[in-house]
């Protein structure tokens, strides 16, 4: 009984993730359709990587034909974020959980998931993380579908409209943090220094979006950690 | 194979690599300042520079993204949810565009 309820407030938790994955997943869907990716492909995509940005940048490097180490390379560092919340997490496992709980949940790890766990009081059990997960899961593969199939059906207005999406996401996550930390802002202020340098500078033009990512972000937190070392308490508190 | 399922194959292997790796194998804490540092600035970073100015190029015109950009920053400035901010960015671009079309 205990454990079911665990699973049904995991469940509960996930609903509103959920909700906002089937619309930002159908703009994905409707990139993917846009760059030529057939549709049994994209679902693919979303059922195996389960991440907004990360997925974005990769439909664009196979839309671009690039490498595959540049795939590998830009996916590390865009989904790095992940590594520091499945550290976070590793903190708050109960005693349940063991090896394969671990392979499993640690596959399910979002902003948006990690979120909602690490609020969570006390530590977390591998019910409850399972139904935390399930919904979101099942939002983000339905709304990649749907954008995939009916994102053409949709008029151009409204796909234009809704292209803006997932860029709005990321400004959801950026700008609230950034508001109350001068030197997040610092740091965030060198990347997108960098990023507009390479894409408008023609000197830099050889230089894909992909990789573009990759140096903005390496530069500017190497620079933030050396500047601007976060102290245990402050990393804590996010 | 294809190279659809190499690019996946790839992008689905490192993803799951970084979120596995950690939670299977970390018991104890991160001592360095500068690593911990460094994985604290990496998403904001990342989720910046694949915005700006990528945003820009987003929608049918500059002007159009410009003034979704400002909207979703506002709004996220304000602390509104994930889905708030994303649908008032698509919301005001639409707007911008029904208007752009009579000018």
């Amino acid at each position: 009984m205990a454990s079911d309820s665990k699973f049904l407030t995991g469940l509960r938790d996930g609903i509103p993730i959920g909700l906002g994955y089937l619309s930002v997943s159908f703009t994905f869907g409707i990139m993917a359709a846009s760059y030529g990716i057939p549709f049994g492909y994209t679902l693919l995509i979303s059922m195996t990587n389960l991440t907004s940005a990360g997925q974005l940048a990769g439909i664009g490097i196979i839309h671009a034909g690039g490498g595959l180490a540049e795939m590998a390379l830009t996916q590390l560092v865009i989904n790095l974020r992940y590594a520091l919340m499945s550290l976070s997490l590793s903190q708050k496992l109960d005693g349940e959980f063991n090896l394969f709980h671990r392979l499993a949940v640690s596959f399910g790890i979002t902003d948006e998931i990690f979120a909602v766990a690490s609020s969570q009081k006390g530590d977390v059990s591998p019910r409850y993380m399972y139904g935390l997960i399930m919904i979101p899961y099942i939002g983000w593969a339905a709304g990649t579908a749907l954008g995939t199939l009916a994102g053409n059906l949709l008029p151009e207005i409204l796909r234009n409209a809704l292209g803006i999406a997932l860029y709005g996401m990321f400004i959801a996550i950026v700008v609230p943090p950034a508001k109350k930390r001068p030197k997040l802002l610092a740091v965030i202020g060198i990347a997108v220094g960098l990023s507009c340098l390479i894409r408008f500078v023609p000197v830099f033009s050889f230089i894909s979006d992909g990789f573009s990512i990759i140096i903005c972000t390496l530069i500017a937190a190497t620079a933030g950690a050396l500047l601007f070392p976060v102290v245990t308490e402050d990393a804590d508190d996010e | 194979m294809n190279d659809y399922i190499k690019y996946i194959l790839v992008m689905a292997g490192v993803t799951y690599l970084i979120r596995m790796i950690p939670m299977a194998l970390v018991k104890g804490k991160i001592s360095s300042t500068f690593v911990k540092s460094f994985i604290y600035y990496v998403p904001y970073a990342v989720l910046s520079a694949m915005t700006i100015p990528a945003i820009f190029y987003s929608t049918s015109s500059v002007l159009s993204a410009a003034v979704g950009f400002a909207v979703a920053v506002a709004v996220a400035y304000f602390g509104k949810p994930l889905l708030t901010v994303a649908l008032s960015a698509c919301g005001s671009v639409l707007a911008a565009e029904l208007i752009l079309r009579f000018i």
